[in-house]
């Protein structure tokens, strides 16, 4: 498996308080990896370090396969659109093409192109020119995967995609990002609380249980480690 | 009738009409275009403070005896990164620490004109006096502003990325805070250019208004930028010539037509949903 990022003993703090602590990783290319943690274990923190938000306090992030930290398409966790922000689904979606644009004034053929395949590819082309403020919350976030898709060349991020979505649009969410992942071979690393979810589709899992204590192996190694039945409530 | 006949003048005309409506047609714009950014970040209240500091950096200027846009841009855009920063870092919550700022440098601006006994040229700044600017300032704005307007459609997609979604925009590479540097650059650039004609009281609303105006019927952002930059412009002909005729103050007038569109769009946008 060629390895598309790898985290070695990497830590970060806040305000001198250390979130996260000596954490090693590695995603393979085509790998589904989730990212589970109760609040406050430092999960948004690790999203920041490998966008590159973050500054590590040490260890590395090596990305392999071309990769650049720029080419990660992200989904952000819970965005306020209730702000009424004038925006077209169009508008957001292309605004994913910005990273691979360079320094180009204006996007060109192919960007828009992209932008509007990735909107047929998740069923939104007929949204196009709705303003994002109309849509319902899962037509936003597949927006948003829309949009992290143009940002993409192998990597998607989730943070807490389905964050105050109903459970049909949730269902919908999670079979989408399955398809993305098992067909077009589209690497994934999603932050979420879902254990049971997690265990169904993802083939890794990163649990970070405390800043010390973390488990990272596949996902029956996880269901068989006793953090499982722990997370799941209680020694079940 | 005698008023009308030397404002139509050719010699007014030439001479201190048509720089003063090309001078202020290009200010207007650009606040408007600055404008959609501000108040879309809630920073609405930045354009004001900014205003208030310039009054109190031109009122120095000028009893200091110092060519007054020499001292009030800096003076400016330095005040604009530390209000941006309020914004942005609010442990002193940002517009309670933009009244502390601004209403400090008003203070200081009437404390130091009045003791000078400069009120009348001073005033200029509170009021606006287009129609007395020099040819230089004229010039000086015309330049400026196009600056300003180039800068914005050459970054329009990363300043739309950047108002959006922050967090986004970082992931793509976009340099977030070297962005809102240049942000805070163009807007004390405009605010200073726009005190001198509107007056340091009305300018916010030349930033404000024309997006508010244009978010009641345009769901694009596009579409918010092009009608508040069409709407402000405008209102900026139609309040310049009435003051004319009416003999009004120029930098009111143009704000009441401004609202009078605001009511208008706010009247349509309703009627469409």
């Amino acid at each position: 498996m060629k390895k598309l990022l790898e985290c070695e003993k990497i830590a970060a703090s806040y305000d001198g308080t250390g979130v996260i602590e000596g954490l090693s990783f590695s995603v393979g290319e085509g790998d589904y990896l989730c990212i589970l943690g109760e609040n406050g274990s430092g999960k948004s923190t690790l999203v920041k370090c490998l966008l590159g938000i973050k500054q590590l306090d040490s260890g590395k992030i090596t990305m392999g396969q071309g990769l650049r930290q720029t080419d990660i398409g992200y989904l952000p966790q819970h965005i306020d659109l209730k702000k009424g922000f004038p925006a077209t689904v169009y508008e957001v979606v292309i605004s994913g093409c910005l990273g691979r644009r360079g320094l180009r004034p204006f996007y060109n053929a192919k960007e828009k192109a992209l932008a509007k395949s990735a909107m047929e590819r998740l069923g939104i082309a007929d949204l196009a020119e709705k303003s994002c403020r109309e849509l319902s919350g899962g037509q936003q976030q597949r927006m948003f995967l829309a949009r992290a898709m143009c940002a993409a060349k192998k990597l998607i991020l989730l943070d807490e995609p389905v964050t105050g979505l109903d459970p049909a649009a949730t269902g919908e969410m999670y079979a989408l990002i399955n398809e993305l992942n098992k067909k077009d071979g589209m690497t994934i690393i999603m932050v979420t609380h879902d254990i049971m979810r997690s265990l169904n589709y993802a083939d890794h899992i990163l649990c970070l249980c405390s800043s010390r204590e973390s488990f990272f192996g596949t996902a029956e190694e996880y269901a068989d480690s006793h953090l499982a039945a722990a997370m799941m409530g209680g020694g079940a | 009738m005698e008023e009308l006949r030397i404002m139509f003048s050719p010699e007014f005309f030439r001479s201190i009409l048509l720089p003063a409506l090309i001078g202020g047609l290009a200010v207007t714009i650009c606040a408007s275009l600055l404008g959609v950014t501000l108040v879309l970040k809630k920073y609405s209240m930045i354009g004001d403070g900014l205003s208030h500091i310039g009054y109190g950096a031109l009122s120095v200027a000028a009893v200091m005896n110092l060519a007054p846009l020499k001292v009030a841009l800096p003076v400016v855009v330095i005040a604009a990164f530390i209000l941006l920063r309020l914004s942005e870092n609010s442990r002193l919550s940002g517009d309670s620490g933009i009244a502390l700022f601004s209403t400090t440098a008003l203070s200081v601006g009437i404390l130091v004109s009045s003791k000078a006994g400069l009120t009348n040229d001073v005033s200029h700044y509170m009021f606006g006096s287009i129609l007395a600017m020099s040819r230089r300032d004229v010039v000086l704005s015309i330049v400026l502003s196009l600056a300003v307007i180039a800068a914005f459609v050459i970054l329009y997609d990363r300043i739309f990325s950047v108002t959006f979604d922050e967090s986004f925009a970082q992931a793509t590479g976009v340099r977030v805070k070297r962005y809102s540097m240049i942000f805070a650059v163009l807007t004390a650039v405009t605010v200073v250019l726009g005190m001198m004609m509107m007056g340091s009281l009305l300018i916010s609303s030349l930033i404000v208004i024309p997006t508010l105006t244009a978010m009641r019927v345009c769901r694009s952002f596009k579409g918010v930028v092009l009608v508040s930059g069409t709407v402000s412009a405008v209102s900026f002909l139609i309040g310049m010539f009435s003051a004319l005729l009416l003999n009004t103050a120029p930098g009111a007038s143009v704000v009441i037509v401004n609202v009078i569109f605001f009511l208008v769009f706010s009247l349509a946008g309703r009627l469409r949903r």
